[in-house]
């Protein structure tokens, strides 16, 4: 999770920043499954054999989430494209100094 | 045979537009888009207002979907708090998709027109969803919703400009990890409690009545995250570039609705469910809140002053009106929740009516309107020009406007709450605003070049007027917003009483 966070602060690349950000949201998809867990439970799948069950609901929450986040990453990604499109660069400093020089 | 649609009209008025916003999407013609728009949002409309006539009745709507009962389905909540908003919103995107048609003609390629509708009732349908949701996680699903269309509409303003597309990729970044820590806040209270129904959570969070390290935690998380998407200082750093870079209707709909939207449901959260501790709240209000907001009134008005280009002065001044609005949120009693409702209405109006005349200057100019290039457009342009006067001196608070009936609004709060710094500084910002305020005025009016007045569209400056006479008429019969927003803090505190 703090790996993912220190990418998108520290890189000054904005490919590598969609990537820190997916990251860190697989960071926190992790984070909602293993709560998921009960001791000793099985998948929540009814039979004799199991004697305790896994919550599932947190599953379900987190397969909405991911596909909220494959749609942040394609967005970002496309985003990405089209700003190397415009400025054939994607490095944060370079594209700075490039409006810097055409506000002057 | 309408019964049967109107007993679902809670869900209605969320899918609808999600539904016909997939229909429109691929639709090459550049006027059908935006007639389908206009008709799902009539229909919008009509449930709105059939909405606002069942609550008078029952006074409380609680929508299940799929017949789930609350604990285990998702519902939505319609009561007293969010009715008002839900009709503002209506009316509001009515009005702005009228005045987006010519907007959008000459900002994007005509081609695109059926995908930027699309986006537009995306954003439109997700916000609404906000509005409604009483289901904590649900809302994360429609918080990312809006913010992924409203990027994309952002985005389209790079054939203006191209950083556009700067703006929109860093409101991506912020705004996912803002949405990231709800999430993280949202596991904490789901593992503590079991539950994402706000009613049912309050229930569950009661048994651990002198709290738990991991429940704050999680409401830390919950309410940074909403920050970050609100654009509460200092967490505001997306939004002047993402406003002001945006094609200009876009930025109508985010400035007047998007932010005032996740407002809402901060409110809600903060009143609703985190009341059942008190000391933690008061620590988060006093503490953290309400420096804050002082910080973003005055910082916001100060960088406004310095700003050349005008929709950026519109959008550091929205940082300062938001500024408004939690501080008077954060007094803790009914007449600053009232008050903060009052200025979430009016400031809509207000904002939204600013960029609609600056959006059109834009056009008109055909590049982005900076204050020198403003000389003259009192007489070349007087109709919107007129326009943009009204809302200004309504933005600044002058009698006879909305503006004036929030403020008062706000200095009785902070009055009956002994609150006299707070009074002080509100008092000099206003006079502030009147400087930023006063150099557009200066350009249009009083500069040496003088124009002969030209021909309007009245497409264009039929909404601007509309919502400028909305301004003028609420200045001086403002009981509808004040009773919606009474209403609102009833709702709201006499929970936190009990």
């Amino acid at each position: 999770m703090v790996g993912g966070l220190f990418i998108i602060i520290t890189s000054q690349n904005y490919l590598k920043k969609v990537v820190g950000l997916a990251i860190f949201q697989t960071a926190v998809f992790v984070f909602f499954v293993s709560l998921a867990k009960v001791l000793d439970g099985t998948a929540p799948i009814l039979t004799k054999m199991a004697n305790a069950y896994s919550n599932p609901l947190p599953h379900v929450l987190i397969l909405t989430a991911i596909v909220v986040g494959v749609a942040t990453s394609a967005l970002g990604l496309a985003l990405v494209l089209q700003i190397y499109k415009n400025y054939e660069t994607i490095e944060e400093k370079e594209i700075e100094s490039l409006e810097l020089k055409s506000d002057k | 045979m309408f019964d049967i649609f109107l007993d679902d009209a809670p869900a209605l008025v969320v899918v609808l537009p999600l539904l016909i916003s997939a229909i429109i999407a691929f639709m090459p013609s550049k006027i059908w888009p935006w007639i389908f728009s206009i008709i799902t949002l009539l229909l919008h409309l009509f449930l709105s207002l059939h909405l606002l006539k069942e609550i008078s009745v029952s006074g409380l709507i609680i929508y299940e979907f799929g017949n789930w009962e609350p604990p285990w389905g998702i519902s939505f909540k319609i009561d007293g708090v969010n009715i008002g908003l839900q009709l503002l919103f209506s009316i509001f995107v009515l009005v702005s998709t009228f005045y987006s048609r010519k907007i959008f003609l000459n900002e994007i390629d005509y081609r695109d027109s059926g995908k930027a509708y699309s986006l537009w009732l995306l954003a439109v349908g997700s916000l609404n969803g906000i509005i409604l949701t009483n289901d904590i996680f649900n809302l994360f699903v429609f918080l990312e919703i809006s913010a992924l269309a409203s990027i994309s509409l952002i985005a389209l303003g790079a054939g203006q400009n191209r950083k556009a597309l700067l703006a929109a990729f860093n409101y991506l970044i912020i705004g996912a990890i803002g949405a990231t820590f709800y999430v993280i806040g949202v596991g904490f209270a789901y593992a503590m409690t079991g539950t994402l129904n706000m009613n049912d959570l309050v229930i569950q969070l009661a048994q651990y009545s002198d709290g738990q390290l991991a429940i704050f935690a999680g409401m830390s998380f919950m309410l940074i995250g909403l920050m970050v998407k609100a654009a509460i200082f200092p967490v505001h750093i997306w939004l002047p570039p993402a406003y002001s870079y945006a094609p200009s209707a876009v930025s109508t709909l985010l400035a007047a609705l998007a932010t005032k939207t996740i407002l809402y449901f901060f409110v809600r959260l903060l009143y609703e469910v985190f009341i059942i501790y008190p000391s933690y709240l008061s620590l988060f209000l006093d503490f953290v809140l309400y420096p804050l907001s002082l910080l973003a009134i005055f910082i916001g008005t100060v960088i406004a002053i310095y700003q050349d280009d005008i929709k950026k002065l519109l959008a550091f001044s929205s940082i300062a009106q938001i500024g408004y609005i939690t501080l008077a949120f954060s007094l803790k009693d009914h007449s600053g929740v009232a008050s903060g409702f009052v200025h979430i209405f009016n400031h809509a109006l207000i904002k939204g009516g600013l960029f609609m005349a600056v959006g059109y200057f834009a056009i008109l100019y055909k590049d982005r309107v900076t204050l020198n290039s403003l000389k003259g457009f009192g007489y070349k342009y007087p109709i919107t020009s007129f326009a943009l006067l009204i809302c200004g001196l309504s933005l600044i608070g002058l009698p006879l406007t909305n503006g004036f009936i929030s403020k008062l609004y706000l200095f009785q709060a902070l009055y009956t709450n002994q609150m006299y710094f707070s009074i002080a500084l509100v008092a000099v910002s206003s006079a502030l605003a009147v400087v930023y305020f006063w150099k557009i005025v200066e350009q249009m009016w009083f500069s040496e070049i003088k124009f002969k007045s030209e021909k309007e569209d009245a497409y264009i400056y039929l909404p601007i007027w509309i919502v400028t006479i909305s301004i003028i008429v609420f200045g001086i019969y403002s009981t509808p917003i004040i009773e919606f927003s009474n209403l609102s803090a009833d709702y709201l505190i006499s929970g936190y009483q009990n």
